[in-house]
């Protein structure tokens, strides 16, 4: 194979391990001169562990990078920009305080005869780069005041700057206004024609379907497929970055959900009207009845976690109610949602969910303290025996209640997040994806656990990425798109295929 | 096979003793340092000396308990040497209605502080260094307006006897000091705030979410380390017998971020060590006496502390990614 | 449809400018204006405040304390602190009183190198180990007051300033100015040329502005840091040498504090404490505030010193909420 002919930018057979995590495993991927390459997954699925390695952030476990056909290693995130690899992430990064043009030309300053710093061509220069991306303001304000949007295009203009080849676009337009991205597809309509590799990354299928040539789908760290997207229709994609492969089928049987849960009926326990959150959520309304799981479903970024947050008073909302048992929330916040009856298992467990420096004892403990208190003395005792009751409810394996939190397996650490919801006593569970990053026999415990709750006349709006688990742990799915809800599934539609298709259609 | 494994082995000995050495380094040290002073410095054990170095160590303790509770919710309170000068130069103004007005007046102060620091860092949510930064420069301010700017002389037998009268030997002012200390370990371990605290200084966003009051916590606890500040400034007002504002508490942050430190609280917050905290001050107060009683100089003692706060802070650092 | 909404929401979105508009003003120029109404106040109400002599003494007194906050701007822009600085002042001056025996020269090297080292020491601890600026540079403060209190025999001798060349320049006027404020200002120039002209200058305030986007967008961390520390210790070191020219001798007992009226200076002049944003121009203003503060406070007599440490106290409260406010705004305004 001449050089000419060599990829871009190849991994062969990638993995890369973190503490409980198989963040990728075997994973390879082709970028070719010219290509707009979308690289989609769930959250968790290793897209970001992926373009980490090719950026140098993170450097793999096992496997090969090759960049123009010859084997590299990248040890840092400097050495992938030498080499011509320039990446803009989803969060700008870059210095909100200092001026656009400084921020666009940092450690590349043009300078005067005497070394310094030419400030007026820098700015001009600037000035003209920036009017090619359609932005028009004054290039000497902080970069901070403008919109996310222009911000995101001055990040751009600085990675094509410098020489790229390859470009990693990581959601770009999660920001942007409907023209803005109108403009972004012009620069990357450019940057394909002159020959650089693109790797696009985002979850808006119309958009894939409308730039990209090629795609990769990961799941679970492993590469689920990759080709060429004109051979794919929106209902395949779908499927395989939720749907289950069918071997993993065979391996672990289904899911650990029982049949139907027989909802008491009668008033609901959750009614959540006309939810609104700027740039958000739009006008979200569900309702949950007793005994009734009700899933939500939605690619990333549909707004399950916000509704999720914002029924538990932890998203500010510009309008909307949020009732509880016939009772409305006059002030959502977490503490009034707590005292209302809502429990909330946030996504992200470590940063949100748990206090991973304290003990299992005091992690469960911490939501009741007021209950298990008098005077603002705790009882030692109340207090062993309620986390005894679910240290052995929940099959916590642990060497004891005061073992440090962080030190336990992610299963019993969701165990431990799950023992403090129920402490409270809640009348809604509210849990966005409970069984990610645990192990299987951790994830069959939690998902019967959740039936059995949903038995006892709890109400549960479960999220998960994983479609099997959403259908047979769900009585109802509501169907989320662009902050909104997209349709929803009843009885006999509550099926995987339905869901696809509602996600597929709902996204053209 | 065998090197591996033995590297292993060692890595998980470091990693032990890394773990262990800023807990229980403080009480190592200290008992090695009150070996080598029975050894080798004359009178050591003469109950006069053990008083003076109680007496001396008392203000430092009950400063850096609150500072312990502070750097639990990952915090710091710079302004505790101005707050003691605060409460030092209020005592003389209602000290002729009595003592028990005098000593509530440098209460007051002390509340108001910590009301203005908590809800600086609270409400307003400023970095917790930079709210009470301004404390330390505006509080010692307002303790010379105060006091005119004056030394002033106390004269109030009542008041002068907490400093210099003894219950069973031991001065009142250690009496108090080990009051406190048992209150404040009580309160960590055993009380509800005491929890919450803990959590807030573990990961404020998942305290939130548990229903954790944020911000009442947060203003209690700069309240408490405030009040403790004034008590004392109090307490040194009564020992040395004036009210001195322009010198009162000079430099005692450091002295308790570094009994803090030393005692095994991390920075990070999530732990608050108060028998550490209480055995820290004791080092460094018997650091210093024995390097003087062995005639190193102050200056030599003071470069001896700086290295000890580096190798404290040092070796405690845990979690730095988060 | 749009017809109707767009106006109302320009009139909207123009007056939260307006607002954005005003905080920023009284943050960054707040010193300056505070500044000319004290003069003003200053020079109405006070006959001696008005001489041409009491000028030069505010700008003679201000030269220290100048030099500091110039290195305390460098290193809060980062996001740093340096609380050696007022221990490194005194430092200066008494190596600068006992080295002024082997002439001018040697008593401004002197200062320079073991100040610069000192910060160097630091500057490589708060790099390469991670530790909190704030705790280095406490244990930094304790140690250099240490090492001060060492050559001074536990403060009990005072170095005299050799007559000499070194005493002259303490004394030397130009214009009716003492050399000292020229020498200031010559290096206010410079070091407003280095941060605003050079790309260390840029990696200044981009390390403070969001250390993780300048570590991704190429800039030398380690590198600016450390170098910042230097620059700091090396101007404490320069302001303790101008002091013991001036006073004639290696005074041991004062600048406690300095540090304290150094950040207070920065951060009135319109510096962010968290780093990132921050101008000389604005330290020069807030340096001067506090020391035509102190003057009239003096002139008066009748009022307490103290004032100048609460009102400079209240002022960093007011600055840095002004500041915090002032994010949430714009963080409304592009969000």
């Amino acid at each position: 194979m001449s050089a000419s002919d060599a990829p871009l930018l190849e991994v062969v057979g990638v993995s890369k391990q973190f503490p409980g995590v198989r963040a990728l495993d075997d994973v390879s991927f082709t970028l070719r001169a010219g290509e707009v390459h979308a690289l989609v997954g769930e959250n968790g699925a290793g897209k970001s562990t992926l373009i980490k390695v090719l950026t140098g952030v993170y450097q793999p476990d096992g496997g090969d990078l090759r960049h123009l056909g010859k084997p590299v290693t990248f040890n840092g995130p400097l050495d992938a920009q030498a080499a011509g690899i320039s990446t803009i992430y989803q969060e700008v990064n870059l210095v909100p305080l200092m001026s656009v043009a400084r921020n666009l030309f940092l450690g590349r300053e043009p300078r005067n005869r005497f070394g310094l710093v030419d400030v007026a061509r820098m700015n001009r220069e600037a000035a003209e780069i920036l009017a090619g991306y359609g932005i028009t303001s004054d290039v000497r304000r902080p970069l901070g005041l403008m919109a996310l949007g222009a911000q995101q295009m001055v990040a751009l203009a600085r990675a094509v700057m410098v020489d790229a080849r390859v470009v990693v676009m990581d959601e770009p337009t999660s920001s942007l206004e409907p023209r803005e991205v109108e403009t972004l597809f012009g620069v990357i309509q450019r940057l394909h024609e002159r020959g650089v590799g693109i790797i696009y990354v985002s979850h808006r299928l119309d958009e894939l379907y409308r730039i990209c040539d090629a795609v990769t789908i990961l799941r679970d760290g492993k590469l689920v497929h990759t080709g060429l997207i004109k051979d794919l229709d929106r209902l395949q994609l779908v499927s395989h970055m939720l749907g289950r492969p069918m071997s993993d089928v065979r391996k672990a049987g289904f899911t650990s959900f029982g049949g139907e849960h027989s909802a008491a009926g009668g008033k609901p326990v959750l009614r959540c009207a006309d939810l609104n959150s700027r740039h958000k959520l739009t006008g979200i309304s569900f309702e949950v009845l007793p005994g009734e799981v009700v899933g939500l479903g939605g690619l990333l970024g549909a707004g399950r976690s916000e509704t999720i947050k914002a029924v538990a008073g932890a998203l500010p909302l510009d309008s909307g109610t949020v009732e509880v048992d016939g009772t409305t929330l006059r002030r959502p916040n977490p503490v009034a949602a707590l005292k209302a009856g809502i429990a909330v298992q946030p996504e992200d467990r470590k940063a949100e969910g748990l206090a991973l420096g304290l003990s299992i004892r005091e992690n469960i403990a911490l939501a009741v303290l007021p209950r298990l208190s008098t005077a603002g003395v705790v009882s030692e005792r109340k207090i062993d025996k309620i986390v005894e009751t679910f240290i052995s409810r929940l099959r916590i394996k642990a060497s004891g209640p005061h073992q440090r939190v962080g030190d336990l397996s992610g299963g019993n650490q969701q165990k431990v997040l799950l023992a403090r919801l129920l402490a409270t006593g809640p009348k809604v569970l509210l849990l966005d994806e409970p069984t990610r990053g645990i192990d299987v026999g951790a994830k069959a415990e939690v998902q019967a656990l959740i039936d059995e709750l949903a038995a006892e006349g709890l109400g549960v709006v479960l999220v998960s990425s994983d479609a099997e688990e959403l259908v047979e742990g769900s009585d109802r799915v509501v169907v989320l798109r662009d902050g909104a809800v997209a349709g929803e599934l009843r009885g006999d539609e509550v099926t995987t295929e339905h869901l696809m298709n509602v996600i597929a259609t709902a996204a053209s | 096979m065998t090197a591996p494994s033995l590297a292993k082995s060692r890595g998980f000995d470091a990693a032990t003793v890394r773990r262990l050495l800023p807990v229980y380094g403080v009480y190592v040290a200290l008992a090695v340092l009150v070996l080598f002073n029975i050894a080798w410095t004359d009178n050591f054990l003469a109950w006069n000396n053990l008083r003076i170095q109680l007496v001396q160590v008392t203000p430092v303790v009950i400063v850096a308990l609150g500072m312990a509770l502070v750097i639990g919710t990952e915090g710091i309170d710079l302004s505790v040497g101005s707050v003691m000068a605060l409460g030092a130069a209020l005592i003389p103004l209602y000290l002729g209605y009595g003592m028990i007005p005098a000593i509530a007046l440098a209460v007051v102060g002390g509340v108001f502080v910590g009301l203005v620091n908590g809800g600086l860092v609270a409400f307003v949510g400023l970095q917790p260094i930079v709210a009470t930064l301004a404390m330390l420069v505006a509080g010692r301010g307002i303790a010379l307006v105060v006091s005119n700017g004056k030394y002033k002389d106390i004269r109030d037998k009542d008041f002068l006897a907490i400093g210099t009268d003894a219950f069973l030997g031991v001065p009142y002012t250690v009496w108090i000091a080990a009051v406190l200390a048992v209150v404040v370990g009580f309160v960590v371990r055993r009380t509800v705030f005491g929890r919450r605290l803990l959590a807030v200084g573990d990961n404020r966003a998942a305290a939130q979410l548990a229903g954790v009051p944020v911000k009442r916590v947060l203003i209690t606890v700069y309240v408490i380390a405030a009040v403790l500040a004034a008590i004392a400034g109090v307490i040194q007002v009564s020992r040395i017998g004036s009210a001195d504002a322009s010198r009162i508490g000079l430099l005692i942050e450091l002295s308790a971020i570094t009994a803090v430190v030393v005692g095994g609280t991390p920075l990070t917050g999530g732990k608050v060590r108060v028998l550490g905290t209480v055995a820290g001050a004791f080092l460094m107060q018997l650091l210093t006496a024995t390097m003087i009683a062995n005639n190193l100089k102050d200056s030599t003692a003071q470069m001896v502390q700086a290295v000890i706060i580096l190798v404290a802070v040092y070796t405690a650092r845990e979690r730095r990614t988060r | 449809m749009t017809l109707v909404a767009e106006p109302k929401l320009e009139k909207a979105e123009a007056a939260s400018l307006r607002t954005e508009r005003i905080v920023e003003l009284v943050q960054r120029q707040g010193a300056l204006a505070v500044l000319a109404i004290v003069l003003v106040v200053g020079l109405v109400a006070y006959d001696d405040f008005r001489s041409f002599d009491n000028a030069g003494t505010i700008l003679v007194s201000a030269a220290p304390a100048a030099l500091i906050a110039l290195g305390m701007t460098f290193v809060i822009i980062t996001g740093g602190i340096d609380l050696s600085v007022g221990s490194l002042y005194v430092l200066g001056g008494v190596l600068a009183a006992w080295a002024s025996q082997y002439g001018i020269a040697a008593a401004f090297a002197v200062p320079l190198a073991v100040c610069g080292l000192f910060g160097l020491v630091q500057g490589l601890v708060i790099a390469y180990a991670r530790l909190a600026p704030f705790i280095v540079t406490l244990a930094g403060l304790l140690g250099a007051r240490g090492l001060m209190l060492a050559l001074s025999d536990e403060g009990g001798t005072t170095y005299l300033v050799d007559p000499g060349a070194f005493k002259d320049f303490g004394k030397g006027e130009l214009l009716g100015v003492k050399y000292a404020v020229y020498l200031v200002a010559v290096l206010f120039v410079v070091g407003m040329v280095t941060l605003y002209r050079t790309r260390f200058g840029q990696s200044v305030y981009a390390i403070g502005g969001s250390e993780d986007a300048a570590r991704l967008m190429g800039v030398r961390i380690r590198g600016t840091q450390i170098r910042v520390y230097v620059l700091s210790g090396l101007l404490a070191g320069l302001a303790g040498s101008i002091n013991a020219a001036r006073l004639g001798s290696g005074v041991t007992v004062l600048g406690t504090g300095m540090e304290l009226d150094a950040i207070a200076a920065v951060v009135v002049g319109g510096t962010l404490l968290t780093g990132g944003a921050g101008t000389l121009g604005g330290t020069i203003a807030g340096v001067l505030l506090l020391q035509v503060i102190q003057n009239l406070i003096n002139q008066d007599g009748g009022v307490s010193s103290a004032w100048q440490t609460v009102i400079s106290g209240t002022f960093i409260a007011l600055v840095v909420v002004a500041q915090t406010y002032l994010a949430k705004l714009r963080r409304v305004a592009s969000g």
